[in-house]
This record gives structure tokens, sequence and C-alpha cells, in this order.
């Protein structure tokens, strides 16, 4: 089992990883990348039952990244898991890669679900998890992780009213709450709060912790599916462009490649962490 | 007069309930208007109420179609458009086997006017590369195109249904081929394509032109996507005029479908026939009328073609 440490040193290299990526692609989404890092990391090298090879088999858990502008952090993820080439990475968002600019489950099996157009991913994590529950003897569990300002989406939440009528138990969402928005910060944009009254009210158990927390993350998880007979949700407070000073918590790094200049700052600042 | 297209969908999908474990339903308030009631009556634990939240029905349904199942999502043709962002990205992005079924199509609702009349859904669904697109003129074609889909493995599919009863066109025996336009009556002087609500009326009025000593063939198109080209070359080689008849905006209905198809062909004239506005209230029977969709009006439409077309080549009709 990949320990704490180990799968701090993984989110280190997911940052690294996604900012190379992005860098050679001259486009992409470094902030809400480098916030979910943590995050990714623990699904992919704890939590996540999946085999590297076999992204059909169908008792494999599902993972929905609903916000999908933060996909190369999800494709380091798979480089380094082994389910793609880590010489892939250096294709995405080239004509006829498989790692699109936004997650493309038709090209690349590894993708559960296309993601990229804000608020639909918690409504195709819900159906997969009904579909479990019907057609149990797979037995999966389905994650789905949520950016903060999609959460202004209306479905969403009747995503999150219908998961909480159908008492849709095996089922973990994910808020990357890392505060910022393409607009600027996301309570001057459309606040959210009370966030974590507002998915217990739909009837969900609701878990605040620090995102950048692995050992809160992994508990976290485990007190989501403790829960039986209801959809868990972990409040994850990050921080957008974490681990990059010049990234951190502002807009301006939502949606824009690194020049070569900025990628080194950003890598020294990374591999001195 | 036969059953509404709604109603035989309903009775089908009861029918494969038993037949096809995989099978669920979702609804958004409207079981007992689009004919799903019955199977939730019968098959409680596939039926899925999600209430007045189409967009999250249809990311729902997309999500348990790649969870392996077969989802039949349905509501009102225009609720469903009006979720065709969770469509395209969701159902047909992902190519999920999600059967969207929208009822209540065109004008022919009637008094219920333009909120809740289906006019852009075949615009918005053929549209999208992967989406087959299903319109039965009958009862009896609607069964099978229900039952058809319960099977289909391509991908994700559209089925536009009727509220109001539609004539019997198909006998009894009918056999539903997807993607081949059937031939109800040759004709030598135009082709009317149609299907759905106007099909029996397009076959009316090709009776009343042939009174009128015009040869009119009708031609069901009841896959609109993938279209049967091959139909529509050989009925276009052999009239030279195509006149396509939908219950539907003009733009981008079947009458776009069939442009497209025929576009590299030379020597054939077509006119587009639809609906042109929004709709409005009315009896059903009132709006084919105002409309030019019933009968009298597709004769009217088919006659003033076939003049024009003459006109226009100097030729005789």
């Amino acid at each position: 089992m990949t320990s704490v440490e180990q799968l701090r040193e993984i989110a280190r290299e997911l940052r690294i990883e996604s900012l190379r990526m992005i860098h050679a692609a001259g486009s992409g989404h470094p902030g809400g990348s480098l916030s979910a890092a943590e995050i990714v990391a623990c699904l992919y090298f704890r939590i996540l039952r999946y085999q590297v090879g076999r992204p059909d088999d169908p008792s494999r858990d599902r993972f929905v990244m609903s916000k999908g502008h933060a996909v190369p952090v999800l494709y380091a993820a798979l480089a380094k898991a082994g389910c793609i080439a880590r010489e892939e990475l250096k294709t995405l968002r080239r004509i006829d890669s498989r790692l699109q600019g936004h997650p493309d489950h038709v090209r690349l099996p590894y993708i559960e679900a296309a993601t990229g157009s804000l608020g639909q991913g918690l409504s195709v994590a819900v159906g997969m998890a009904l579909a479990e529950r019907l057609d149990s003897k797979n037995n999966y569990r389905t994650y789905c992780l949520l950016g903060d300002g999609e959460l202004q989406a209306g479905q969403v939440w009747e995503a999150a009213m219908a998961a909480g009528k159908f008492g849709v138990g095996r089922l973990t969402a994910v808020v990357d709450y890392n505060k910022v928005q393409l607009d600027g910060h996301v309570r001057t944009v459309m606040d959210l709060e009370p966030l974590a009254a507002k998915f217990e009210a739909f009837g969900w158990n609701a878990v605040q912790v620090d995102g950048h927390s692995v050992e809160a993350l992994l508990d976290a998880f485990a007190a989501c599916e403790a829960e039986a007979g209801k959809p868990g949700v972990i409040i994850a407070h990050t921080v957008k462009g974490k681990g990059v000073s010049f990234m951190e918590d502002t807009h301006a790094w939502h949606g824009k490649a690194p020049n070569g200049e900025e990628l080194e700052r950003a890598l020294a600042e990374l591999e001195a962490a | 007069m036969g059953k509404a297209t709604r109603a035989a969908f309903g009775d089908a999908l009861h029918r494969i309930g038993s037949t096809h474990p995989r099978v669920v339903v979702l609804d958004a308030d409207l079981a007992s208007s689009v004919g799903t009631k019955k199977f939730a009556d019968a098959f409680p634990q596939r039926f899925f109420e999600l209430g007045i939240a189409e967009g999250n029905m249809v990311g729902i349904a997309a999500g348990m179609a790649l969870g392996g199942l077969t989802p039949f999502v349905a509501s009102f043709a225009c609720f469903l458009t009006g979720r065709f962002e969770q469509i395209r990205m969701s159902i047909g992005y992902n190519n999920a086997g999600v059967r969207v079924v929208g009822t209540h199509c065109g004008i022919g609702i009637g008094e219920d006017g333009y909120s809740q009349m289906g006019l852009e859904d075949i615009a918005l669904m053929r549209s999208l590369p992967n989406m087959v697109v299903i319109q039965p003129g009958d009862a009896v074609e609607a069964e099978k195109a229900t039952e058809f889909l319960a099977d289909y493995v391509g991908g994700p599919a559209y089925l536009r249904l009727t509220r109001q009863a539609l004539d019997d066109v198909n006998g009894a025996g009918y056999r539903f081929e997807f993607g081949k336009a059937v031939e109800l009556r040759q004709g030598q002087d135009l082709e009317i394509v149609a299907s759905g609500g106007v099909l029996a009326e397009a076959l009316k009025a090709a009776e009343k032109l042939s009174k009128e000593g015009i040869s009119a063939g009708v031609l069901n198109l009841h896959t609109i996507k993938p279209i049967d080209a091959e139909a529509l070359q050989k009925a276009a080689s052999r009239t030279g005029r195509i006149l396509t008849v939908e219950d539907h905006g003009v733009a981008g209905g079947i009458g776009g479908a069939v442009v497209e198809a025929l576009s590299e062909m030379r020597g054939v004239a077509i006119r587009i026939h639809g609906v042109h506005s929004y709709g409005e209230s009315g009896t059903g029977s009132q709006l084919y009328a105002k409309h030019a969709l019933d009968a009298a009006g597709i004769a009217r439409v088919a006659s003033d073609f076939l003049r024009s077309d003459a006109r226009h080549c100097g030729g005789a009709a």
C-alpha cells in the first residue's frame, strides 16, 4: 500500500508533470490541476480499485472528473500508475492525441466520462452508482471530483437531490474548494456558503478537510465509505495553484500556460518543496 | 383512428420490461403523459423518478448507460431539447447508449401551444454525429421501433413521438427495418417524403392528388438518421421532384436531411414543407389545416410545387 509519505511525493510529481504538460501544449489550466494534486494522488494510489491494462474491467471503481479542465493532473496520475505511457503526456492538446484538452471517454478508455462542460459530472456519477446498485455483482464505488465554481450550476444540486432521494451509498464526491474561478474569487462571483450545510440538507454526509493533507483526505474517504446508504461529500479546502507561489490564490493562472521562464521558476519551487 | 405513438411506445416498453432486465426508465414528472406509467407500475425497481430536472435526468441516464444499463429517458421533446447541452456532452460525446424519447412533437399537440411543442428536436438531435433519429408514423411502427431500440447497441438514439392518435398506416404484420425507408405508394410526378404525425395525411394527400391527375409517391422516412439515401435517390430519379413534409420547423428537419442526402444529385427539385413559425394554440386538426399539414394542405402545396417547377423548367408537369 502506498504510504502517506509516498502519496505526498506523488502529489508533488503530479504537479510537476501537469505544469510540464501544459507548458508543452502552450495552453491549459494549471491552477485547478495544482489544487487537486493530493486528491487525485489519494484516489489513484490508494482509494480507487482498478487494474492497469484493464480499463474495461466491470468491477473497477469509477471516477468522474467533473472539473474537466483539470485533466492534466489526471493524465499525470494515469501515466504515473502505468495506464498510459509517460511519453504520451507530451501529446496533450495535440492533433490526434488521446489526451484531449478536456477528458474524452471514447478516445481514452481510462476516462470514465467526458466532461468539460461544467456541472454535469455529478449526474453521470449518480447514474453510474445507480447502475451498480441494480447490478451489484460488480460491486464498485463511484467517485466524482467537482470544482467549486461548477457548484454554481443548478444541475449539481439536482444531482445532489437525486443522490439523497435514492440514498446512493456507494458514491463519494470531492469538492476541490480552491475558492478561485476564472472571473475571480468564488465568494464574489457567486458565493457557495454554507456549503456543507447545503449538501447535508440534501441528505449527504459532508466532511470538511484540508485538501492538501493526505492524512486528512484518507480519513475523509474512510468516513464517507463507512456511512452506508448515504452519499458522501468531502469538501476539500485547497489553494488554487498550490505549490507555485506566483500561481497561488489567483485567477490569473486559471487557464494560462507558463512560458519557459515561468515553468523553470515553478519547477524550482516544486522541487525544493 | 389508431393510437398515439407515445401510447404505443409505453405498451411496447412495458412488454420489453420482462424480457430485458437491463432496461431502465427515467422520468421527469411526466410518466402518465409520455407513456411510461405502465412500466413504472410493473417494474418499480427499474423506474427512476427524477422530478422536474431534465438535465440531471439526462446525465444520470448517461451514467447508467456507461454502467451497462439500457436507459430510456422520456419527456416532452421540447424539454429534452432544452437540455441539449447535457445531451451533447453526457450522452453524445460519451457515445452512451441512452434512448432519448421525445413525445408531444409538433403542432399536432394542439391547445397547449408553443411552449409544449417539440419543433426543433429533429434539427438538434440529428446534428450529433452518432445520434440515431427515428420517427414512427403510426402505433405499430412505434412499437416495433421501441423493440428495436431495446436491443440497439450502436450508441445514443432519439425516438420522436406524437401526443395525438394517428391513423394506422402499416398493417399488423409490419416489419420495422432500421435505416430503410418504406415506399408506401409509387408515383411518377413527385415523391412526398414524410414520417410521424403527417404520414397518414401525406398518403391521403396522394390519394387526393391522383384524382386531380397527379401521380404522387409517398416514402415513409421513419429513420431520419441514418438516412436511406438510396431510396431517396431512387425516388428522385424517378420523379425529379421531392416534397418533404414534416410537423417540425422547416430549418434542419427532415427536409434538411433529405437535401443533404441529395446534395450531389443533379436535376432534382426539392420543396421543404413544415412549420414556418413558432407554434400556437388550437386543436390539432385546426393547426394542421392552418399550417397546410393536413391532407388538403399537403395536396395544395404539392400541386403548387408542380406548377412552379414546371414553369421554371419550361416543360410540362
